[in-house]
């Protein structure tokens, strides 16, 4: 990849590690979801880990992140401590939300990251308001909207769209295309399945993008990035990429097989390619590679026992935040 | 040491399943994310993925096996250099084995002491919303329509909070679809009075989206009729999601427009939404009559720091009524006022009732009735209150409303006023309300649909036992 970002090796292997360390989140979630722990929905981020990452990875701090309901791994990407994520995750006192939002509803204003929506779309429109609010105060940061290639047949996607450009709104538009809305692909659902055209009758530029390539997503994503800061308004990145596990934790994925799964895994899994190819052009060794395995390992695990053993929420946060 | 495999909940309601097939064998090397099974649920059978690389021990649960519990051993996994017959010891790392789907019961609380209490002494205090503020003695009094002083409101909040911004279908070129936002572009300019496409789903979120960072924007409906498109954001994302964030996140939002029915629109553009906003937590709801409660009420929405539902009326629009001439006339959210004070019946309205109310007491009085009339001006919270002090001085109460019968204001009021003060009614609790129908064109039939100025009286007779 010749005209790839130039980066450092400690960047490269931060990319490596954030992209783990959702990954293995992410098992950790099945296995604690396997056990009770973690209840009602919960959707995995397994193998579209590269996406996130990349783009993070392009970003700055003032830059905002929404998404929707499979949202544990850009809170992870964004730097949120993942202790505070699984706690969520099994509804105690000590995470991100206290317990109330569960896994689809999480935030972190601190960290600019507005959600963690439940509503398929939902987060298109707030995620352009933001953007609006930006633009409001004269401000430089850009707007990540992450939504699937299910939200993108939604209504309210293009009613956003057509606001974000006759107002050039500093929003780049993440279509994260795992080819599957549920259970109903990309083929039996849209009509037009290159997802980067679907601004083009709004004039918003869109670029397909290799989104299981972390680099390639990294470069796309600052090239969006600067096209909004430059004031030319919103932007579209269609990124194809893949999830290995269901919808959520009670889907079995009937709809595809499992050759379909394992050629994915073995061919393009972001993690996996991403190491071998640092490995090749000797940016880190085997051994580099074992111990940031080693040092996820150990924080998932502490995330994971934190999570079982704090606290449920004090029966009186049933009445708190419900208004200032 | 060898950690165990256990039966994985694979939905959230399931309890045991059936190991139908086992996809490694004894001494097979596994890492994390490799299928080790398929277990079959009582909804579909599903793949289960190894979390922990290792070699495959012993197989404690052959396949084909039913009833396998939640949570209970069905293989050893082995770490590097062990053998099969180590001893299994330590569970599956980083969770401790839990009952089938409840967990086991985590530190916290004792749950039955608190139930045992009640869980009323959990609520939160009701907060003391406080009075109207006191109008100094000699304030001039201007007659002001209250479309005028709803622009004067935003106008006056937007001169003092620069994140204040209006936003809507026709609010600034056109100067507002109903003339409520007439001078506000020339004032403010095309940033903060924005011109929206017809595309309420769309703008809503948007502004939903601008109040999340801080702005405190304004969203006009042309009418609350077209709100149904964005009913989605302001219940799911307006309302809740200072909850779900766990108090982080904060969304001080205003929504604004006409509600109710107006004149011969029929029934798509003749709704009454009070109650169905009223029963969401996470929302204030006002709707005003007077064009004083319009200004200083709408003020206090657009300082307030929750997303605020204000629900005005086409037909009040141009009804003009004094106006104190103040600076800054702010007035407290979820108070009600008795506008007449009577002794005999209590007539609880909102909105253009209070009106037909008002109305109706003078003709009571002819006929010596006389009737105190609270206007609630909040509908969320509710000023029970003022509403219970009335009533154990009248012993009776009528509600009027133009909402569907059903469910409605009246509803809530009369069944809340039969719990915390059956002792003092001498009469049921009496509803007036518009007709369980849809909005009917035909000039005759839209008439009988509305309550009437002799509906409220009829209905103060009969709780009087006159006539």
């Amino acid at each position: 990849m010749p005209d790839a970002p130039k980066s450092n090796s400690e960047s490269l292997k931060k990319l490596y590690h954030d992209m783990l360390l959702i990954r293995r989140f992410e098992e950790r979630a099945g296995q604690l979801y396997g056990m009770g722990l973690i209840g009602g929905f919960c959707h995995l981020y397994i193998g579209q880990e590269a996406v996130v990452v990349g783009l993070m990875a392009a970003a700055t701090s003032e830059d905002q992140q929404i998404t929707a309901y499979r949202d544990h791994g850009h809170m992870l990407a964004q730097g949120v401590d993942p202790k505070a994520v699984m706690a969520e995750l099994t509804g105690r006192s000590t995470g991100l939300s206290r317990g109330k939002g569960g896994s689809m509803h999480m935030f972190s204003s601190e960290k600019k990251f507005y959600g963690g929506h439940g509503i398929v779309g939902a987060q298109v429109p707030i995620g352009t308001g933001l953007a609006f609010a930006n633009k409001y105060r004269g401000s430089k940061a850009v707007t990540l909207t992450y939504f699937g290639d299910g939200a993108a047949n939604q209504g309210q996607v293009y009613e956003s769209f057509n606001m974000a450009e006759l107002w050039k709104l500093p929003v780049v538009y993440v279509i994260e295309n795992n080819q599957y809305a549920m259970g109903t692909s990309v083929a039996r659902s849209s009509a037009v399945a290159d997802f980067s055209r679907r601004g083009l009758s709004f004039n918003i530029p869109g670029l397909q993008v290799d989104g299981m390539d972390v680099e390639a997503v990294q470069k796309a994503g600052a090239e969006a990035m600067e096209h909004c800061r430059s004031g030319k308004g919103p932007i579209i990145l269609e990124m194809q990429t893949y999830r290995y596990r269901g919808h959520s934790m009670s889907d079995p994925a009937k709809y595809r097989t499992r050759e379909e799964v394992s050629e994915m895994r073995e061919k393009r899994d972001p993690i996996e390619h991403f190491g071998k190819k640092l490995i090749e052009r000797g940016v880190v060794s085997e051994q580099d590679l074992k111990a940031i395995d080693t040092e996820v390992k150990a924080q998932i695990v502490a995330a994971a026992e934190f999570a079982s053993e704090s606290p449920e929420p004090g029966l009186e946060e049933l009445y708190t935040d419900i208004y200032a | 040491m060898s950690t165990e495999i256990l039966m994985p909940a694979l939905s959230p309601t399931m309890e045991e399943g059936k190991l139908s097939k086992w996809l490694v064998k004894e001494g097979d090397t596994v890492k994390s994310g490799d299928i080790l099974a398929e277990i079959e649920t009582d909804k579909a059978t599903m793949e289960f993925e190894a979390v922990d690389e290792g070699r495959i021990g012993r197989i404690l649960v052959p396949e084909g096996t039913e009833g396998v519990k939640v949570n209970s051993p069905i293989a050893t996994l082995l770490a590097d250099g062990e053998s099969a017959d180590a001893a299994p010891g330590k569970k599956a790392e980083a969770a401790k084995p839990a009952a089938p789907v409840a967990p086991q019961e985590p530190p916290g609380e004792d749950h039955k002491a608190v139930a045992d209490k009640g869980l009323e002494t959990l609520a939160p205090k009701k907060i003391d919303v406080g009075a109207d503020p006191q109008i100094p003695e000699g304030t001039e009094f201007v007659n002001q329509t209250v479309r005028e002083a709803l622009r004067d409101a935003m106008a006056e909040e937007m001169r003092r909070d620069e994140l204040v911004f209006l936003m809507g279908e026709e609010v600034a070129q056109y100067q507002g679809a109903y003339k409520v936002s007439q001078g506000l572009l020339e004032e403010f300019g095309d940033r903060r009075v924005i011109d929206t496409p017809i595309t309420e789903h769309g703008f809503t979120g948007l502004g939903i989206g601008a109040a999340f960072d801080g702005l405190k924007p304004i969203v006009e409906f042309m009418t609350w009729n077209f709100a149904m498109q964005a009913m989605d954001q302001i219940i799911n994302s307006a309302a809740k999601t200072r909850y779900m964030s766990g108090g982080q996140m904060s969304c001080p939002i205003v929504f604004r427009g006409p509600n109710g029915a107006a004149a011969r629109v029929a029934a798509q553009h003749s709704q009454d939404y009070s109650a169905w906003y009223a029963s969401v937590p996470g929302v204030k709801v006002i709707a005003p009559y007077f064009a004083a409660d319009a200004k200083g009420l709408l003020k206090a929405a657009i300082r307030d720091p929750n997303p605020v539902i204000f629900l005005e009326n086409e037909i009040v629009y141009g009804r003009s009524f004094p106006v104190p001439k103040l600076d800054d006339f702010v007035l407290p959210i979820g108070k009600a006022r008795v506008v007449r004070p009577g002794k005999d019946a209590t007539i609880v309205a909102y909105s253009i009732t209070v009106g037909q109310a008002l109305e109706a007491a003078e003709k009571l009085a002819e006929e010596g009735i006389d009737a105190e009339i609270i206007d609630l001006r909040s509908l969320r919270p509710l000023d029970m209150d003022t509403v219970l002090e009335s009533v154990k001085k009248t012993n009776r109460i009528v509600t009027v409303e133009q909402a569907w019968p059903v469910c409605s204001i009246g509803s809530e009021i009369s069944a809340r006023v039969a719990l915390e003060a059956f002792d003092w009614l001498d009469a049921p609790p009496t509803k007036v309300s518009g007709k369980d129908v849809p909005m009917p064109y035909a000039a005759n039939l839209e008439k009988l649909a509305l309550p009437t100025v002799d509906d409220i009286i009829a209905a103060v007779k009969a709780v009087s036992y006159r006539e």
